[in-house]
Protein backbone atom coordinates (compact mmCIF):
# COMPACT_ATOMS: atom_id res chain seq x y z
CA UNK A 1 0.00 0.00 0.00
CA UNK A 2 1.47 3.31 -0.79
CA UNK A 3 2.17 6.16 2.18
CA UNK A 4 -0.71 8.28 2.59
CA UNK A 5 -0.68 12.35 2.07
CA UNK A 6 -2.56 13.25 5.36
CA UNK A 7 -3.38 17.11 5.37
CA UNK A 8 -5.73 18.22 8.62
CA UNK A 9 -6.88 21.68 8.43
CA UNK A 10 -7.15 23.33 11.67
CA UNK A 11 -8.10 26.71 12.81
CA UNK A 12 -6.96 29.06 15.60
CA UNK A 13 -10.19 30.32 18.01
CA UNK A 14 -10.68 32.79 20.45
CA UNK A 15 -11.25 30.60 23.96
CA UNK A 16 -15.34 31.01 23.87
CA UNK A 17 -15.31 31.30 27.46
CA UNK A 18 -13.35 34.33 26.85
CA UNK A 19 -15.08 36.82 24.17
CA UNK A 20 -17.68 38.68 24.57
CA UNK A 21 -20.01 41.35 23.21
CA UNK A 22 -19.05 45.12 23.52
CA UNK A 23 -23.00 46.75 24.58
CA UNK A 24 -22.05 50.24 23.09
CA UNK A 25 -20.10 49.36 19.66
CA UNK A 26 -22.47 45.67 19.55
CA UNK A 27 -19.42 44.08 17.80
CA UNK A 28 -17.93 41.03 19.13
CA UNK A 29 -14.81 42.23 21.74
CA UNK A 30 -12.11 39.18 21.12
CA UNK A 31 -9.13 41.58 22.55
CA UNK A 32 -9.40 40.28 25.65
CA UNK A 33 -9.71 36.68 24.93
CA UNK A 34 -6.67 34.06 24.52
CA UNK A 35 -6.62 31.91 21.82
CA UNK A 36 -6.26 28.14 21.52
CA UNK A 37 -5.96 25.46 18.53
CA UNK A 38 -9.82 24.44 18.08
CA UNK A 39 -9.96 21.50 20.50
CA UNK A 40 -11.97 19.35 17.59
CA UNK A 41 -9.05 20.13 15.58
CA UNK A 42 -7.40 17.82 18.21
CA UNK A 43 -9.11 14.63 17.63
CA UNK A 44 -8.30 15.11 13.65
CA UNK A 45 -4.74 15.37 14.05
CA UNK A 46 -4.38 12.69 16.85
CA UNK A 47 -6.40 10.24 13.77
CA UNK A 48 -4.26 11.93 11.40
CA UNK A 49 -0.66 10.94 13.29
CA UNK A 50 -2.39 7.63 14.41
CA UNK A 51 -3.00 6.90 10.47
CA UNK A 52 0.56 7.63 9.67
CA UNK A 53 1.87 5.13 12.35
CA UNK A 54 -0.36 2.30 10.62
CA UNK A 55 0.44 3.20 7.13
CA UNK A 56 3.26 5.29 6.68
CA UNK A 57 3.47 8.55 4.95
CA UNK A 58 3.21 12.24 5.98
CA UNK A 59 0.82 14.56 7.95
CA UNK A 60 0.50 18.32 7.41
CA UNK A 61 -0.89 21.13 8.80
CA UNK A 62 -2.91 23.89 7.18
CA UNK A 63 -4.90 27.20 8.69
CA UNK A 64 -6.07 30.26 7.51
CA UNK A 65 -6.11 33.01 9.44
CA UNK A 66 -3.86 35.60 11.03
CA UNK A 67 0.19 35.38 11.52
CA UNK A 68 -0.24 35.12 15.29
CA UNK A 69 -1.84 31.55 14.65
CA UNK A 70 1.66 30.49 13.41
CA UNK A 71 3.26 29.84 17.34
CA UNK A 72 -0.40 27.51 17.28
CA UNK A 73 0.54 25.21 14.39
CA UNK A 74 3.78 24.46 16.44
CA UNK A 75 1.70 22.92 18.66
CA UNK A 76 0.69 20.32 16.06
CA UNK A 77 3.87 20.17 14.75
CA UNK A 78 5.13 19.35 18.25
CA UNK A 79 2.40 16.70 18.40
CA UNK A 80 4.25 15.24 15.86
CA UNK A 81 3.38 16.77 12.29
CA UNK A 82 6.02 17.14 9.23
CA UNK A 83 4.88 19.96 7.67
CA UNK A 84 2.43 23.34 8.80
CA UNK A 85 1.03 25.68 6.42
CA UNK A 86 -1.03 29.43 7.33
CA UNK A 87 -2.77 30.79 4.73
CA UNK A 88 -2.52 34.26 6.29
CA UNK A 89 -3.63 37.72 4.58
CA UNK A 90 -6.01 40.37 4.55
CA UNK A 91 -7.86 39.02 2.09
CA UNK A 92 -8.91 36.34 3.58
CA UNK A 93 -10.74 37.89 6.49
CA UNK A 94 -14.12 38.26 7.18
CA UNK A 95 -14.92 35.00 5.10
CA UNK A 96 -17.97 32.56 6.38
CA UNK A 97 -17.65 29.44 5.14
CA UNK A 98 -18.24 29.51 0.91
CA UNK A 99 -14.70 31.50 0.88
CA UNK A 100 -13.40 29.84 3.43
CA UNK A 101 -13.59 26.06 2.27
CA UNK A 102 -12.46 27.82 -1.10
CA UNK A 103 -8.81 29.36 0.27
CA UNK A 104 -8.73 25.74 2.17
CA UNK A 105 -9.30 23.67 -0.90
CA UNK A 106 -6.46 26.43 -3.23
CA UNK A 107 -4.29 25.47 -0.05
CA UNK A 108 -4.48 21.36 -0.01
CA UNK A 109 -3.77 21.51 -3.66
CA UNK A 110 -0.99 23.81 -3.80
CA UNK A 111 0.50 21.64 -1.18
CA UNK A 112 0.45 19.26 -3.69
CA UNK A 113 0.46 15.21 -2.91
CA UNK A 114 -2.45 14.40 -0.92
CA UNK A 115 -4.59 11.37 0.00
CA UNK A 116 -7.02 12.29 2.83
CA UNK A 117 -8.06 15.62 4.25
CA UNK A 118 -8.77 15.15 7.96
CA UNK A 119 -10.89 18.50 9.79
CA UNK A 120 -12.28 18.69 13.27
CA UNK A 121 -16.14 18.11 13.55
CA UNK A 122 -16.55 22.14 13.87
CA UNK A 123 -15.18 25.39 15.36
CA UNK A 124 -15.98 26.00 18.77
CA UNK A 125 -16.67 30.10 17.47
CA UNK A 126 -18.59 29.90 14.27
CA UNK A 127 -19.51 26.40 14.91
CA UNK A 128 -21.34 25.70 11.77
CA UNK A 129 -19.28 21.84 10.63
CA UNK A 130 -20.30 23.19 7.32
CA UNK A 131 -16.15 23.93 5.68
CA UNK A 132 -15.41 20.01 5.50
CA UNK A 133 -18.41 18.98 3.63
CA UNK A 134 -17.55 22.51 1.57
CA UNK A 135 -13.47 21.66 1.10
CA UNK A 136 -15.06 17.88 -0.27
CA UNK A 137 -17.22 20.01 -2.77
CA UNK A 138 -14.45 22.63 -4.28
CA UNK A 139 -12.06 19.48 -4.77
CA UNK A 140 -14.75 16.88 -6.56
CA UNK A 141 -13.87 14.07 -3.87
CA UNK A 142 -15.98 12.15 -1.54
CA UNK A 143 -16.57 12.81 1.71
CA UNK A 144 -17.52 11.89 5.31
CA UNK A 145 -18.48 13.78 8.29
CA UNK A 146 -18.64 12.75 11.80
CA UNK A 147 -15.89 10.20 11.44
CA UNK A 148 -15.61 7.92 14.37
CA UNK A 149 -12.82 5.79 12.89
CA UNK A 150 -11.23 5.25 9.89
CA UNK A 151 -8.87 2.27 7.93
CA UNK A 152 -7.74 1.66 5.24
CA UNK A 153 -9.47 -1.25 3.34
CA UNK A 154 -7.13 -3.58 0.90
CA UNK A 155 -8.54 -2.42 -2.64
CA UNK A 156 -7.39 1.15 -1.60
CA UNK A 157 -10.64 2.75 -0.13
CA UNK A 158 -11.05 4.38 2.70
CA UNK A 159 -13.66 2.73 5.26
CA UNK A 160 -15.21 5.17 7.93
CA UNK A 161 -17.16 4.75 10.62
CA UNK A 162 -19.74 7.62 11.44
CA UNK A 163 -22.58 9.00 13.60
CA UNK A 164 -26.07 9.12 11.68
CA UNK A 165 -29.27 10.67 13.50
CA UNK A 166 -29.71 8.09 16.68
CA UNK A 167 -27.09 5.37 15.31
CA UNK A 168 -23.76 5.21 13.06
CA UNK A 169 -22.91 3.53 9.70
CA UNK A 170 -19.68 2.51 7.94
CA UNK A 171 -19.04 3.39 4.14
CA UNK A 172 -16.22 2.63 1.91
CA UNK A 173 -15.33 5.90 -0.01
CA UNK A 174 -12.62 6.52 -2.63
CA UNK A 175 -9.36 8.29 -1.85
CA UNK A 176 -8.80 11.31 -2.25
CA UNK A 177 -11.49 12.35 0.29
CA UNK A 178 -12.27 14.87 3.11
CA UNK A 179 -12.97 13.37 7.10
CA UNK A 180 -14.39 15.10 9.65
CA UNK A 181 -13.80 13.72 12.58
CA UNK A 182 -16.35 13.35 15.49
CA UNK A 183 -15.33 15.08 18.34
CA UNK A 184 -13.94 13.11 21.42
CA UNK A 185 -12.95 9.68 19.08
CA UNK A 186 -9.47 9.64 20.82
CA UNK A 187 -7.47 10.69 23.23
CA UNK A 188 -4.89 14.01 21.65
CA UNK A 189 -1.21 13.35 22.08
CA UNK A 190 0.60 15.60 24.23
CA UNK A 191 3.54 17.70 22.68
CA UNK A 192 7.06 16.35 22.14
CA UNK A 193 9.03 19.20 23.67
CA UNK A 194 12.25 17.63 21.60
CA UNK A 195 9.77 17.50 18.18
CA UNK A 196 9.33 20.88 19.28
CA UNK A 197 12.67 22.02 18.97
CA UNK A 198 13.38 20.20 15.75
CA UNK A 199 9.68 21.63 14.06
CA UNK A 200 10.47 23.04 10.97
CA UNK A 201 9.36 26.68 9.95
CA UNK A 202 5.89 27.20 9.91
CA UNK A 203 5.44 28.18 5.50
CA UNK A 204 3.56 30.90 5.16
CA UNK A 205 0.96 31.49 1.69
CA UNK A 206 -0.73 34.84 1.03
CA UNK A 207 -3.87 35.19 -1.60
CA UNK A 208 -1.63 35.63 -4.57
CA UNK A 209 0.30 32.84 -3.61
CA UNK A 210 -2.38 30.82 -3.84
CA UNK A 211 -3.11 32.76 -7.48
CA UNK A 212 -7.04 33.22 -6.86
CA UNK A 213 -9.05 35.88 -7.50
CA UNK A 214 -9.48 38.16 -4.55
CA UNK A 215 -12.87 38.63 -5.19
CA UNK A 216 -13.93 35.08 -4.18
CA UNK A 217 -11.91 35.45 -1.06
CA UNK A 218 -12.83 37.10 2.58
CA UNK A 219 -15.96 39.04 3.42
CA UNK A 220 -15.68 40.19 -0.23
CA UNK A 221 -16.30 36.54 -1.58
CA UNK A 222 -18.83 35.87 1.48
CA UNK A 223 -22.56 35.08 0.38
CA UNK A 224 -23.49 35.80 3.81
CA UNK A 225 -23.34 39.15 6.00
CA UNK A 226 -23.83 39.10 9.93
CA UNK A 227 -26.22 41.61 11.11
CA UNK A 228 -27.19 42.59 14.87
CA UNK A 229 -24.46 40.69 17.45
CA UNK A 230 -25.73 40.38 21.23
CA UNK A 231 -24.33 38.51 24.42
CA UNK A 232 -26.90 35.27 25.03
CA UNK A 233 -28.84 35.36 28.22
CA UNK A 234 -30.67 32.48 29.58
CA UNK A 235 -34.37 33.63 30.82
CA UNK A 236 -34.28 34.58 34.47
CA UNK A 237 -34.58 31.58 36.99
CA UNK A 238 -35.93 31.32 40.69
CA UNK A 239 -32.66 29.78 42.11
CA UNK A 240 -34.39 28.54 44.98
CA UNK A 241 -32.48 26.55 47.26
CA UNK A 242 -33.73 23.97 49.01
CA UNK A 243 -32.40 23.57 52.93
CA UNK A 244 -33.65 21.00 55.20
CA UNK A 245 -32.62 17.02 55.51
CA UNK A 246 -32.76 14.58 52.71
CA UNK A 247 -36.51 13.66 52.84
CA UNK A 248 -37.66 17.53 53.35
CA UNK A 249 -35.79 18.16 50.20
CA UNK A 250 -37.07 15.07 48.19
CA UNK A 251 -40.66 15.91 49.28
CA UNK A 252 -40.01 19.80 48.27
CA UNK A 253 -38.56 18.45 44.78
CA UNK A 254 -41.30 16.74 44.30
CA UNK A 255 -43.94 19.25 44.62
CA UNK A 256 -42.42 21.56 42.49
CA UNK A 257 -41.87 18.62 40.25
CA UNK A 258 -45.66 17.86 40.42
CA UNK A 259 -46.63 21.40 39.68
CA UNK A 260 -45.56 20.78 36.22
CA UNK A 261 -45.78 17.01 35.35
CA UNK A 262 -48.00 14.40 36.42
CA UNK A 263 -46.78 10.91 36.48
CA UNK B 1 -18.06 37.90 -5.30
CA UNK B 2 -18.67 34.44 -6.04
CA UNK B 3 -20.88 34.26 -8.95
CA UNK B 4 -24.40 33.14 -7.91
CA UNK B 5 -25.85 30.47 -9.68
CA UNK B 6 -28.99 32.60 -10.33
CA UNK B 7 -30.02 35.85 -9.31
CA UNK B 8 -32.47 36.97 -6.42
CA UNK B 9 -35.32 37.78 -8.91
CA UNK B 10 -35.56 34.71 -10.26
CA UNK B 11 -35.84 32.59 -7.11
CA UNK B 12 -39.61 31.51 -5.82
CA UNK B 13 -40.55 29.83 -2.88
CA UNK B 14 -39.67 28.84 0.76
CA UNK B 15 -38.18 24.84 0.53
CA UNK B 16 -37.53 22.53 3.28
CA UNK B 17 -35.49 19.21 2.63
CA UNK B 18 -37.21 16.04 4.30
CA UNK B 19 -35.04 14.05 5.70
CA UNK B 20 -36.28 10.47 5.42
CA UNK B 21 -35.75 6.69 7.38
CA UNK B 22 -37.07 3.94 5.33
CA UNK B 23 -39.70 6.27 4.11
CA UNK B 24 -40.57 8.32 7.26
CA UNK B 25 -39.83 11.36 7.56
CA UNK B 26 -37.36 12.75 10.24
CA UNK B 27 -38.96 14.64 13.38
CA UNK B 28 -36.68 17.64 12.31
CA UNK B 29 -38.34 17.80 8.75
CA UNK B 30 -42.05 18.08 10.19
CA UNK B 31 -40.53 20.75 12.51
CA UNK B 32 -39.44 22.86 9.80
CA UNK B 33 -42.52 22.16 7.98
CA UNK B 34 -44.11 23.96 11.28
CA UNK B 35 -42.13 26.82 10.98
CA UNK B 36 -41.95 27.22 7.21
CA UNK B 37 -45.80 26.86 7.05
CA UNK B 38 -45.72 30.48 9.13
CA UNK B 39 -43.25 31.64 7.56
CA UNK B 40 -44.34 31.24 3.98
CA UNK B 41 -47.89 32.52 5.24
CA UNK B 42 -46.37 35.63 6.68
CA UNK B 43 -44.90 36.41 2.86
CA UNK B 44 -47.94 34.47 0.83
CA UNK B 45 -45.41 32.30 -0.48
CA UNK B 46 -45.90 28.45 -1.50
CA UNK B 47 -43.87 25.93 0.92
CA UNK B 48 -42.62 23.33 -0.67
CA UNK B 49 -41.01 19.75 0.15
CA UNK B 50 -38.12 18.43 -1.05
CA UNK B 51 -38.21 14.39 -0.87
CA UNK B 52 -34.99 12.02 -1.64
CA UNK B 53 -35.73 8.27 -1.77
CA UNK B 54 -37.11 5.16 -2.76
CA UNK B 55 -41.00 4.01 -1.79
CA UNK B 56 -41.31 7.75 0.05
CA UNK B 57 -45.24 8.30 -0.90
CA UNK B 58 -46.67 8.09 2.63
CA UNK B 59 -43.58 11.15 3.59
CA UNK B 60 -44.84 12.93 0.95
CA UNK B 61 -48.54 12.99 2.47
CA UNK B 62 -46.99 13.31 5.65
CA UNK B 63 -45.40 16.35 4.69
CA UNK B 64 -48.05 17.60 2.89
CA UNK B 65 -50.63 17.27 6.61
CA UNK B 66 -47.82 19.07 8.24
CA UNK B 67 -48.35 22.00 6.15
CA UNK B 68 -46.06 21.58 2.95
CA UNK B 69 -48.05 23.25 0.25
CA UNK B 70 -46.50 21.06 -3.03
CA UNK B 71 -44.11 18.18 -2.59
CA UNK B 72 -41.38 17.30 -4.99
CA UNK B 73 -40.55 14.01 -4.78
CA UNK B 74 -37.70 12.13 -6.47
CA UNK B 75 -37.29 8.06 -5.77
CA UNK B 76 -35.03 5.93 -7.23
CA UNK B 77 -33.09 2.94 -6.01
CA UNK B 78 -29.87 4.59 -5.43
CA UNK B 79 -31.88 7.64 -3.24
CA UNK B 80 -33.09 4.79 -0.78
CA UNK B 81 -30.25 5.41 1.94
CA UNK B 82 -28.18 9.01 2.15
CA UNK B 83 -24.83 9.15 0.28
CA UNK B 84 -23.45 12.46 -0.34
CA UNK B 85 -23.07 12.16 -4.01
CA UNK B 86 -26.87 10.78 -4.75
CA UNK B 87 -28.51 13.48 -2.67
CA UNK B 88 -26.52 16.17 -3.75
CA UNK B 89 -26.30 15.57 -7.37
CA UNK B 90 -30.02 14.78 -7.28
CA UNK B 91 -30.78 17.98 -5.23
CA UNK B 92 -28.69 20.20 -6.87
CA UNK B 93 -30.25 19.29 -10.25
CA UNK B 94 -33.88 20.28 -9.12
CA UNK B 95 -32.73 23.78 -7.53
CA UNK B 96 -30.69 24.93 -10.23
CA UNK B 97 -33.98 24.08 -12.27
CA UNK B 98 -36.68 25.12 -9.71
CA UNK B 99 -34.71 28.32 -8.14
CA UNK B 100 -36.40 28.01 -4.56
CA UNK B 101 -35.84 31.42 -2.66
CA UNK B 102 -35.06 29.90 0.36
CA UNK B 103 -33.90 26.44 1.40
CA UNK B 104 -34.43 24.75 5.21
CA UNK B 105 -32.70 21.79 6.04
CA UNK B 106 -32.39 19.76 9.51
CA UNK B 107 -28.87 19.94 11.04
CA UNK B 108 -28.79 16.38 11.72
CA UNK B 109 -25.35 14.66 10.75
CA UNK B 110 -26.70 13.78 7.25
CA UNK B 111 -28.18 17.63 6.93
CA UNK B 112 -25.26 18.76 7.71
CA UNK B 113 -23.18 16.54 5.51
CA UNK B 114 -25.75 17.32 2.44
CA UNK B 115 -25.62 21.19 3.51
CA UNK B 116 -22.05 21.84 3.46
CA UNK B 117 -21.75 20.20 0.05
CA UNK B 118 -24.62 21.66 -1.50
CA UNK B 119 -23.82 25.15 -0.52
CA UNK B 120 -20.68 25.21 -2.04
CA UNK B 121 -22.45 23.51 -5.36
CA UNK B 122 -24.94 26.35 -5.52
CA UNK B 123 -22.29 28.97 -4.55
CA UNK B 124 -24.56 30.48 -2.27
CA UNK B 125 -24.90 31.33 1.51
CA UNK B 126 -25.66 29.14 4.42
CA UNK B 127 -26.38 29.67 8.42
CA UNK B 128 -25.88 26.83 10.11
CA UNK B 129 -27.71 25.50 13.34
CA UNK B 130 -30.27 28.96 13.57
CA UNK B 131 -31.88 28.47 16.96
CA UNK B 132 -34.51 31.11 15.34
CA UNK B 133 -35.86 31.92 11.94
CA UNK B 134 -37.43 35.30 10.90
CA UNK B 135 -38.03 37.77 7.94
CA UNK B 136 -36.33 40.93 7.62
CA UNK B 137 -38.28 44.03 7.66
CA UNK B 138 -38.23 45.67 4.29
CA UNK B 139 -36.22 43.04 2.83
CA UNK B 140 -37.98 40.20 3.01
CA UNK B 141 -35.14 38.30 3.51
CA UNK B 142 -34.19 35.57 5.80
CA UNK B 143 -32.95 36.60 8.87
CA UNK B 144 -31.38 32.88 10.80
CA UNK B 145 -30.30 33.88 14.42
CA UNK B 146 -27.05 31.71 15.54
CA UNK B 147 -25.02 31.00 18.82
CA UNK B 148 -21.20 31.16 18.67
CA UNK B 149 -18.68 30.59 20.82
CA UNK B 150 -20.17 27.82 22.65
CA UNK B 151 -23.52 29.63 23.26
CA UNK B 152 -22.13 32.72 24.78
CA UNK B 153 -22.73 35.13 21.72
CA UNK B 154 -25.56 35.59 19.09
CA UNK B 155 -25.83 36.88 16.13
CA UNK B 156 -28.64 37.53 12.87
CA UNK B 157 -27.25 36.14 9.51
CA UNK B 158 -28.44 36.60 6.05
CA UNK B 159 -27.78 36.24 2.59
CA UNK B 160 -28.90 39.27 0.62
CA UNK B 161 -27.50 38.60 -3.14
CA UNK B 162 -27.08 34.67 -3.40
CA UNK B 163 -29.87 32.00 -3.71
CA UNK B 164 -31.08 29.99 -2.37
CA UNK B 165 -30.25 31.21 0.90
CA UNK B 166 -30.04 28.01 3.25
CA UNK B 167 -30.10 27.64 6.85
CA UNK B 168 -30.11 24.62 9.07
CA UNK B 169 -31.50 23.89 12.05
CA UNK B 170 -31.43 21.95 14.80
CA UNK B 171 -33.55 18.76 16.04
CA UNK B 172 -35.83 20.46 18.58
CA UNK B 173 -35.71 24.11 17.90
CA UNK B 174 -39.50 24.28 16.32
CA UNK B 175 -42.09 22.59 18.22
CA UNK B 176 -43.54 19.71 16.31
CA UNK B 177 -46.67 21.16 14.10
CA UNK B 178 -50.19 19.26 14.69
CA UNK B 179 -51.11 16.52 11.61
CA UNK B 180 -54.16 17.82 9.59
CA UNK B 181 -54.95 14.79 7.39
CA UNK B 182 -57.60 17.10 5.60
CA UNK B 183 -54.96 20.28 4.31
CA UNK B 184 -54.48 19.81 0.58
CA UNK B 185 -51.28 19.73 -1.34
CA UNK B 186 -49.88 18.52 -4.48
CA UNK B 187 -47.35 15.42 -4.59
CA UNK B 188 -45.24 15.99 -7.92
CA UNK B 189 -42.82 13.12 -8.77
CA UNK B 190 -40.03 14.41 -10.75
CA UNK B 191 -37.74 11.87 -12.82
CA UNK B 192 -34.28 11.22 -11.49
CA UNK B 193 -31.11 10.90 -14.18
CA UNK B 194 -28.54 9.29 -11.60
CA UNK B 195 -26.03 7.06 -12.70
CA UNK B 196 -24.02 4.37 -9.85
CA UNK B 197 -21.09 5.81 -11.66
CA UNK B 198 -22.01 9.30 -9.47
CA UNK B 199 -22.07 7.73 -6.31
CA UNK B 200 -18.65 7.54 -4.84
CA UNK B 201 -19.93 6.01 -1.23
CA UNK B 202 -20.84 2.67 -0.45
CA UNK B 203 -22.40 1.77 2.96
CA UNK B 204 -21.55 -1.54 3.93
CA UNK B 205 -23.37 -1.12 7.42
CA UNK B 206 -26.13 0.85 9.11
CA UNK B 207 -27.59 0.54 12.67
CA UNK B 208 -30.27 2.55 14.32
CA UNK B 209 -30.48 2.21 17.84
CA UNK B 210 -34.50 2.09 18.81
CA UNK B 211 -36.43 4.66 20.76
CA UNK B 212 -34.41 7.44 22.07
CA UNK B 213 -35.48 11.15 21.71
CA UNK B 214 -34.68 13.26 24.16
CA UNK B 215 -35.81 16.49 22.11
CA UNK B 216 -39.33 15.66 22.48
CA UNK B 217 -38.98 14.35 26.31
CA UNK B 218 -41.21 16.48 28.43
CA UNK B 219 -38.93 15.17 31.34
CA UNK B 220 -35.22 14.87 31.32
CA UNK B 221 -33.44 13.54 34.31
CA UNK B 222 -29.68 14.35 32.62
CA UNK B 223 -26.48 13.00 34.35
CA UNK B 224 -22.82 14.31 34.54
CA UNK B 225 -19.49 13.71 35.65
CA UNK B 226 -20.86 13.60 39.62
CA UNK B 227 -22.73 10.27 38.64
CA UNK B 228 -19.40 8.87 38.48
CA UNK B 229 -20.02 6.39 36.09
CA UNK B 230 -23.66 4.74 37.43
CA UNK B 231 -26.46 5.96 35.74
CA UNK B 232 -28.57 3.74 37.91
CA UNK B 233 -30.38 6.25 39.89
CA UNK B 234 -31.04 8.80 37.10
CA UNK B 235 -32.57 6.24 34.89
CA UNK B 236 -34.71 4.81 37.63
CA UNK B 237 -36.05 8.66 38.65
CA UNK B 238 -36.70 9.54 35.13
CA UNK B 239 -38.64 5.85 34.19
CA UNK B 240 -40.78 7.18 37.82
CA UNK B 241 -41.24 10.45 36.20
CA UNK B 242 -42.08 9.24 32.70
CA UNK B 243 -39.21 11.10 31.30
CA UNK B 244 -36.23 10.39 29.31
CA UNK B 245 -32.29 10.12 30.35
CA UNK B 246 -30.16 13.03 29.25
CA UNK B 247 -26.20 13.52 29.83
CA UNK B 248 -23.43 16.07 29.59
CA UNK B 249 -20.63 15.57 27.09
CA UNK B 250 -18.26 14.39 29.76
CA UNK B 251 -20.60 11.56 30.31
CA UNK B 252 -20.98 10.33 26.58
CA UNK B 253 -16.89 11.23 26.55
CA UNK B 254 -16.33 8.64 29.34
CA UNK B 255 -18.80 5.81 27.55
CA UNK B 256 -21.24 6.01 30.62
CA UNK B 257 -23.85 6.63 28.06
CA UNK B 258 -24.81 6.66 24.77
CA UNK B 259 -24.30 9.97 22.23
CA UNK B 260 -28.25 9.65 21.64
CA UNK B 261 -28.41 11.22 25.21
CA UNK B 262 -26.18 14.44 24.77
CA UNK B 263 -27.39 17.67 25.59
CA UNK B 264 -25.66 20.80 24.72
CA UNK B 265 -23.90 22.86 21.73
CA UNK B 266 -22.21 19.62 20.65
CA UNK B 267 -25.32 17.48 21.50
CA UNK B 268 -29.17 17.93 21.66
CA UNK B 269 -31.19 20.91 22.10
CA UNK B 270 -34.52 20.05 24.61
CA UNK B 271 -37.05 21.86 25.56
CA UNK B 272 -38.65 19.79 28.34
CA UNK B 273 -41.15 21.14 30.97
CA UNK B 274 -38.91 19.84 33.24
CA UNK B 275 -35.44 18.92 33.32
CA UNK B 276 -33.86 17.44 36.28
CA UNK B 277 -29.42 18.47 35.97
CA UNK B 278 -27.47 15.79 38.39
CA UNK B 279 -23.69 16.14 38.84
CA UNK B 280 -23.41 18.61 36.12
CA UNK B 281 -21.62 22.01 36.98
CA UNK B 282 -23.24 23.69 33.85
CA UNK B 283 -20.79 24.92 31.01
CA UNK B 284 -22.31 27.19 29.04
CA UNK B 285 -22.07 24.28 26.31
CA UNK B 286 -24.10 22.19 28.13
CA UNK B 287 -26.59 24.76 29.57
CA UNK B 288 -27.50 25.85 25.88
CA UNK B 289 -29.09 22.26 25.34
CA UNK B 290 -31.45 23.45 28.20
CA UNK B 291 -32.05 26.83 28.37
CA UNK B 292 -35.63 26.80 27.16
CA UNK B 293 -36.84 23.74 29.62
CA UNK B 294 -39.55 25.38 31.83
CA UNK B 295 -38.33 23.80 35.28
CA UNK B 296 -34.50 23.65 36.04
CA UNK B 297 -33.92 21.48 39.01
CA UNK B 298 -30.09 21.74 39.58
CA UNK B 299 -28.38 18.85 42.29
CA UNK B 300 -24.65 19.54 42.79
CA UNK B 301 -22.57 19.47 45.95
CA UNK B 302 -20.34 21.84 45.04
CA UNK B 303 -22.06 25.30 45.92
CA UNK B 304 -20.19 27.20 43.35
CA UNK B 305 -21.71 25.15 40.50
CA UNK B 306 -22.30 27.58 37.76
CA UNK B 307 -25.60 25.34 36.48
CA UNK B 308 -26.86 26.93 40.27
CA UNK B 309 -27.09 30.20 38.25
CA UNK B 310 -29.57 28.83 35.62
CA UNK B 311 -31.82 26.90 37.99
CA UNK B 312 -35.22 27.48 39.52
CA UNK B 313 -34.46 24.45 42.42
CA UNK B 314 -31.63 24.50 43.86
CA UNK B 315 -30.47 21.77 45.94
CA UNK B 316 -26.15 21.88 47.43
CA UNK B 317 -25.89 18.20 48.50
CA UNK B 318 -24.17 14.53 47.22
CA UNK B 319 -26.21 13.80 44.19
CA UNK B 320 -26.81 9.78 45.66
CA UNK B 321 -28.72 10.41 48.46
CA UNK B 322 -31.03 13.05 46.98
CA UNK B 323 -31.91 10.82 44.53
CA UNK B 324 -32.51 7.91 46.45
CA UNK B 325 -34.36 9.76 48.83
CA UNK B 326 -36.42 11.89 45.99
CA UNK B 327 -37.09 8.59 44.44
CA UNK B 328 -38.34 6.87 47.86
CA UNK B 329 -40.59 9.73 48.25
CA UNK B 330 -42.18 9.51 44.65
CA UNK B 331 -42.43 5.43 44.97
CA UNK B 332 -44.50 6.66 48.40
CA UNK B 333 -46.93 9.02 46.84
CA UNK B 334 -48.01 6.79 44.07
CA UNK B 335 -51.44 6.39 43.24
Amino acid sequence: MKPLGIIVCVKVVPKPEEVSVNPETRTLDRAKARSELNPPDMNAIEMALALRERYGGSVSLLSMGPPFAAPYLQVGLAMGADHAYLLSDRLFGGADTLPTSFALARGIQKIGEWDLVLCGEESSDGATGQVPAGIAEWLDCSQATYAMDLALLPDGRLRAEREIRGGHEVIAVSLPAVVSVKLGVNEPRFMDMELRRTAPAVTVWNASDLGVDPASLGFEGSPTVVGAVWQAKSPERRREFLDGTLQEKARLLAERIRALVSF
Amino acid sequence: MIPPAYAPDEARGLWVFLEQEGGQLEGVALELLGKGRELARARGILLTGLLLGHGVEAGARQAIAHGADHVVVAEDPLLAAYTTDAYTNVSARIILERKPETLLLGATPNGRDLAGRLAVRLRTGLTADCTGLAWEEGTGLLLGEVTGFGGGVMASIKCARHRPQMATVRPGIFPLPPSDPDHAGRIESVAVSLEAGEIRTQILERVRHAGVDITRASVIVAGGRGVKGDFGPVTELARLLGGEVGASRVACDLGWIGRDHQIGQTGFVTRPKVALVCGISGATQFSVGVKDAGLIVAINSDPEAPIFEEADVCVVDDLFPVLEALIAELKRRRP
